[in-house]
């Protein structure tokens, strides 16, 4: 069965899945509903960026991000310079590697959401005496609704199945940045099996109902 | 009043608009799509911006780039009708309501009673949006713009994607609307039944350019004008019922060219109707048809010749004792009968709409 330190990266993953989750909801929502409005120029190249972590080797984003945030890095020099430290194998060092990451899975759900509501229900709004951010907030928002579910439920399952940034930018240190996937290597590793069945198994379960309970959600917001 | 100068040039667009709407009543933008008719709707609304633009509504400016003014959509004192269902589908008929009355601030239940009497909803309060008909999702936009209190109702084609019976469904109630409310609208449409049974005034629209602008009865006669409208051209004829013919179920009308029939319900002896007849269902002849299927033959003399929207025809217009019809024929008949302008022809009218009883 599962030890105190099984416990412990189980924990730590949660958390970090939550933060991460919860920081791209706030960065996303904004970066996704400029992706779906804007005609500027700069749309194709800013939508690439977000999607690069669907095609890069995580270990290719592990080691830029090691780089940037290491003390020669501009994130480095910064973080030092406002007296943080270094970010690298520390938790708020994964959490900004996690964000990073699972970027695209919370982005490009909330911007279809948002391109499928179109201009109409905003036009509406604002005949209806909605200044611009009333209509956000009460129209776009409630509209965009699935989109949040999906963005939400891929970023929190993505996150908690991610392992070459993880290890890359936050090594195993335990309790700090040893999380359920590294602690699943560890385990292979020490050849601790039956310990490595249960994290596995944990993790197939949980992901499996997660996205069970998305699609369902999805598929009865159609036949509605 | 409401004052406008717009000037547009996009790519395959161009306008340049200068009116002068009256402050009350229906005031109808007809023309084919591609007129500018929504386009002039659309900048009212502020939903459009163009440079230069100037817009004065009932002593409000709501646009004059000359002084720098621009009013958003959201604090003009407007309500607007969009052409298809546009009510917030996360929220019940009542949320559609509550969005207007949360922000206007004022609950004022007798207005809110009244709206909903007007539009026949009372009973719809508690539907969610997506079971609704297309009529009662219209009825229920409609409402929805009333209870901003606007200082002017715009309305683009709100008929336009209904069928036919939830047209005649929804018609009463704008015509309530016009009758009850003393609100000024703006109503895009390219029927001209709806625009012959609601507006007071008209502005007749063709690529980006005003043909005409006054009074509906006197814009719609205005047959030179309607020239630009070639797929439906035609014109709109007074009349008065004069009897009923029982065994054949027709109505006969006494217009000023002579005596019409159409196919109708029996109506009471002097009441004032208008027909409609398209360019199209008119045919010509020399000599009175003694063997013709048409009932409706009336003397007329040609006053002048158009070409039509195709090579091969050209519209002519006849006098027929003081009522203007409008024929469309081909060019060879037109040259085998040798018309000319002033030659006397029967005008054989194959159909007539009865548009307005009243």
């Amino acid at each position: 069965m599962l030890d105190a330190e099984d416990w412990g990266a189980i924990w730590l993953t949660l958390k970090l899945a939550t933060i991460v989750t919860i920081l791209l909801l706030l960065i996303g929502t904004p970066l996704a509903w400029w992706l779906a409005r804007t005609r500027s120029r700069l749309k194709s190249a800013i939508g690439a960026v977000v999607a690069l972590p669907l095609v890069l080797p995580p270990s290719v984003l592990g080691f830029y991000l090691l780089v940037t945030m290491g003390p020669h890095g501009p994130i480095g020099h910064l973080t030092e310079f406002l007296g943080i430290g270094l970010l690298p194998f520390t938790f708020p060092g994964l959490v900004v590697g996690s964000v990073v990451y699972s970027m695209p899975f919370v982005i490009q759900p909330l911007q279809n959401a948002f391109e499928a509501i179109g201009e109409r229900p905003l036009e509406v709004a604002a005949t209806l005496r909605a200044s611009p951010l009333d209509t956000f907030f009460h129209v776009v928002l409630p509209l965009a609704r699935p989109g949040f579910i999906t963005g939400a439920t891929l970023g929190f399952a993505h996150t908690i199945g991610e392992f070459g940034v993880v290890l890359m930018i936050g090594g195993s240190v335990p309790k700090l940045t040893r999380v359920v996937s590294v602690q699943i290597y560890s385990h292979v590793e020490a050849l601790e099996y039956a310990q490595a069945h249960w994290l596995a198994g944990g993790m197939l379960v949980t992901s499996f109902i997660a996205l069970l309970l998305l699609y369902t959600f999805n598929a009865g917001k159609v036949t509605r | 009043m409401i004052s406008l100068r717009f000037n547009v040039a996009r790519a395959g667009f161009a306008m340049d608009i200068a009116l002068e709407l009256p402050g009350k009543g229906v005031t109808a933008l007809f023309g084919h799509s591609g007129s500018g008719k929504t386009t002039i709707l659309r900048a009212i609304a502020g939903l459009e911006r163009h440079a230069g633009g100037y817009l004065v509504v009932n002593g409000a400016v709501w646009q004059d780039d000359a002084r720098g003014i621009w009013v958003p959509t959201h604090r003009r004192a407007l309500g607007y009708v969009f052409q298809e269902a546009s009510l917030f589908s996360h929220l019940s008929v009542r949320g559609n309501l509550d969005f207007v009355l949360k922000r206007t601030g004022r609950r004022d239940a007798a207005l809110f009673d009244h709206v909903l009497a007007l539009l026949g909803i009372a009973h719809l309060l508690n539907r969610r949006t997506p079971d609704l008909s297309g009529g009662e999702r219209q009825r229920v936009a409609i409402a929805r713009a009333l209870l901003t209190r606007p200082a002017i109702l715009l309305m683009d084609e709100p008929l336009a994607a209904l069928d036919g019976k939830r047209k005649d469904e929804v018609l009463p109630y704008l015509e309530r609307i016009h009758a009850e409310l003393d609100i000024p609208m703006v109503y895009v449409s390219h029927a001209i039944e709806e625009v012959a049974r609601l507006a007071d005034h008209v502005v007749l629209l063709e690529s980006g350019r005003v043909l005409a602008s006054g009074p509906a009865a006197t814009t719609l006669a205005r047959l030179d004008l309607s020239m630009g409208l070639a797929d439906d051209a035609g014109v709109l004829v007074e009349g008065r019922v004069t009897g009923f013919d029982a065994a054949y179920d027709l109505l006969q009308l006494a217009a000023a060219g002579g005596t019409i029939h159409v196919a109708h319900a029996a109506l009471a002896i002097g009441t004032k109707l208008q027909l409609r007849i398209l360019a199209r269902d008119v045919s010509l002849a020399l000599t009175r048809p003694q063997d013709s299927s048409v009932l409706n033959q009336l003397q007329a003399t040609v006053a002048a010749t158009w070409p039509a929207n195709t090579a091969a025809h050209v519209i002519v217009k006849l006098d027929a004792g003081g009522t203007s019809l409008l024929a469309r024929i081909t060019r060879r008949s037109y040259d085998q009968l040798e018309l000319e302008t002033g030659k006397p022809v029967w005008a054989q009218v194959k159909a007539a709409a009865l548009l307005s009883i009243g």
